[in-house]
């Protein structure tokens, strides 16, 4: 139902697509997708351009995915610190899961996520590959 | 004063909610069954066991997370009030997993406030009507659905991540992840109402199909239809109708949605936070806990449960399960009623039925798997992967 909306993907344009997020006026900690309050109480963000370029905090790999994903099993998954500030979690494409390691860097590359609804809507967004 | 502001002096008991009436159904696959049929089973229990009519109930708080995705049945606190034949205050409230014991909480609320003096909190799951797939995407609705349901996490996943996370950093094995599954289906074994009452050896964990590795089939609670009541009543109340076990400590936290924007993936915080405050108004510290029911929806949540109730140091949790600590006849006996893994898992009826077992323990009922001169119990109770936590002290009296 929700994973069909084209519209809750195109208000993720900016941070999915071009990987602009935000930073905290106060405290400076970065978000790649902030809404509310920042972890100080502050609620004035400046944008913030992210490189895509990132640190490997914790991976797994699923076998068993939920629907719009069950084709695409096994994939890798990771938590990502990247490297302006933000924490992410995100798929980790291109690679062997034995590749997979604590401190790996990895970057963003644009990736088509799914095809869903009756009118066959492509939702794309970010993953990570290793970096070589 | 609220209850989350009322400390008191050590050994002082300020609160005491009296439990007057337990009622679960057995967990499962009950195709034979819907949503209303678990809900008013659990209930009719609940109330033969409090030997009490339904009109003698005031307000009735229901737990339910997937019945809006799942049945497309929402509205489930007038279906608890319908069921008895009552247009009494019922409300349905939701914190995923955490479900069951919101509705205690709730009810807790009511009774201190004045508003109620008998309250009946219930839980109700119905999962196996439709694909593994579909109840999969449904559970991650309780995670964050933007931050890590579009990039394809799913509840294995997310434990997946916290457990590569603790054990890249503390010196957990994969075999002795696998205990925690092999002693929970022991307790499992010998209670009447769980899903799975067969045991298993570290074998049957390691050879089984992955889900999200390192956590194989065998880690992961399962699918289950259930439903579980519980009814509380005020102290004098309680007391008139002959409880024998009250709740002293009450304690609910939360934090964010996401694994990502959590200070620390090495704990689950809003579980300590609310161990805390239950700890404080009920006056006891870890060491007076005779027994815990907590949330193992995998094998390494009930690592980190363990270490947010402080039966362990955070990173040496997983020592209990290496030295056999956490069975029935040992120190620190851990889910008697064998888990969220051998018991099963109706989401938002686990609440309930932690609360039943916790009864059933400090009654002495627990036959094979009885905790020895059980006085004081706790429950833990997760939602999500973390983003709400409720401990309740559970203590006998004379």
């Amino acid at each position: 139902m929700f994973r069909d909306s084209p519209i809750i993907r195109w208000r993720h344009y900016n941070d999915r697509y071009r990987l602009v997020g935000y930073r905290c006026t106060k405290c400076e900690k970065a978000y790649l997708d902030k809404k509310g309050m920042c972890t100080c109480g502050n609620l004035d963000f400046t944008e913030q351009e992210f490189s895509g370029v990132g640190k490997i905090v914790a991976y797994t790999q699923i076998h068993s995915g939920p629907e719009v994903f069950e084709s695409k099993s096994p994939y890798c998954v990771a938590v990502i610190d990247l490297k302006e500030g933000a924490r992410i979690e995100a798929q980790v494409v291109d690679c062997r899961y034995s590749d997979l390691k604590q401190g790996l860097e990895v970057e963003a590359v644009f990736r088509k996520f799914y095809t869903s609804g009756e009118k066959g809507v492509i939702h794309y967004g970010t993953k990570f590959v290793p970096k070589y | 004063m609220p209850l989350s502001k009322r400390g008191h002096k050590k050994g002082l008991i300020e609160m005491k909610i009296g439990v007057i009436g337990i009622g679960i159904t057995k967990f499962g696959e009950v195709w034979g069954e819907g949503l209303r049929e678990l809900l008013l089973d659990a209930q009719l229990r609940a109330l033969n066991d409090a030997k009490i009519t339904p009109k003698q109930i005031d307000s009735l708080y229901t737990g339910n997370m997937t019945g809006g995705i799942l049945s497309g049945q929402l509205h489930i606190g007038a279906m608890a009030a319908e069921n008895l034949n009552l247009d009494k205050p019922s409300i349905r409230v939701e914190a995923a997993c955490a479900s069951g014991s919101l509705a205690i909480r709730q009810s807790i609320e009511a009774i201190e406030s004045g508003a109620a003096d008998i309250v009946m909190a219930s839980g109700v799951e119905k999962m196996t009507d439709v694909s593994v797939e579909q109840v999969t995407t449904a559970l991650m609705g309780a995670g964050d659905e933007e931050l890590e349901g579009f990039h394809g996490l799913t509840f294995p996943g997310l434990y997946a991540l916290l457990a590569n996370a603790y054990m890249n950093n503390y010196k957990l094995t994969r075999e002795i992840l696998a205990e925690v599954s092999v002693k929970n289906h022991f307790h499992g074994a010998r209670n009447s109402y769980a899903q799975f009452q067969n045991e298993i050896n570290i074998d049957t964990v390691l050879n089984s199909t992955m889900v999200a590795d390192p956590l194989t089939l065998f880690d992961c609670s399962p699918i289950t239809d259930g439903a579980a009541s519980i009814i509380l009543a005020s102290e004098k109340t309680a007391k008139k109708l002959g409880a024998e076990v009250y709740i002293t400590g009450s304690g609910l936290a939360t934090d964010a949605l996401s694994l990502a924007r959590r200070d620390s993936l090495l704990e689950i915080k809003a579980g300590r936070l609310a161990a805390a405050s239950a700890y404080k108004q009920a006056g006891i510290t870890p060491k007076d806990i005779d027994f815990a029911e907590v949330h193992d929806c995998f094998s390494i949540a009930e690592i980190y449960a363990v270490e947010a109730l402080g039966l362990a140091k955070q990173g040496e949790g997983w020592k209990l399960y290496k030295e056999k600590q956490t069975y029935c006849d040992a120190d620190s006996p851990v889910n008697t009623s064998g888990g969220l893994k051998a018991c099963g898992h109706p989401v938002a009826a686990t609440g309930i039925k932690q609360a039943v077992e916790a009864v059933t323990q400090l009654r002495g009922a627990g036959a094979k798997r009885q905790v020895k001169g059980a006085e004081i119990g706790v429950t833990h109770n997760v939602g999500g992967s973390g983003a709400t936590a409720t401990v309740h002290v559970f203590r006998k009296m004379k």
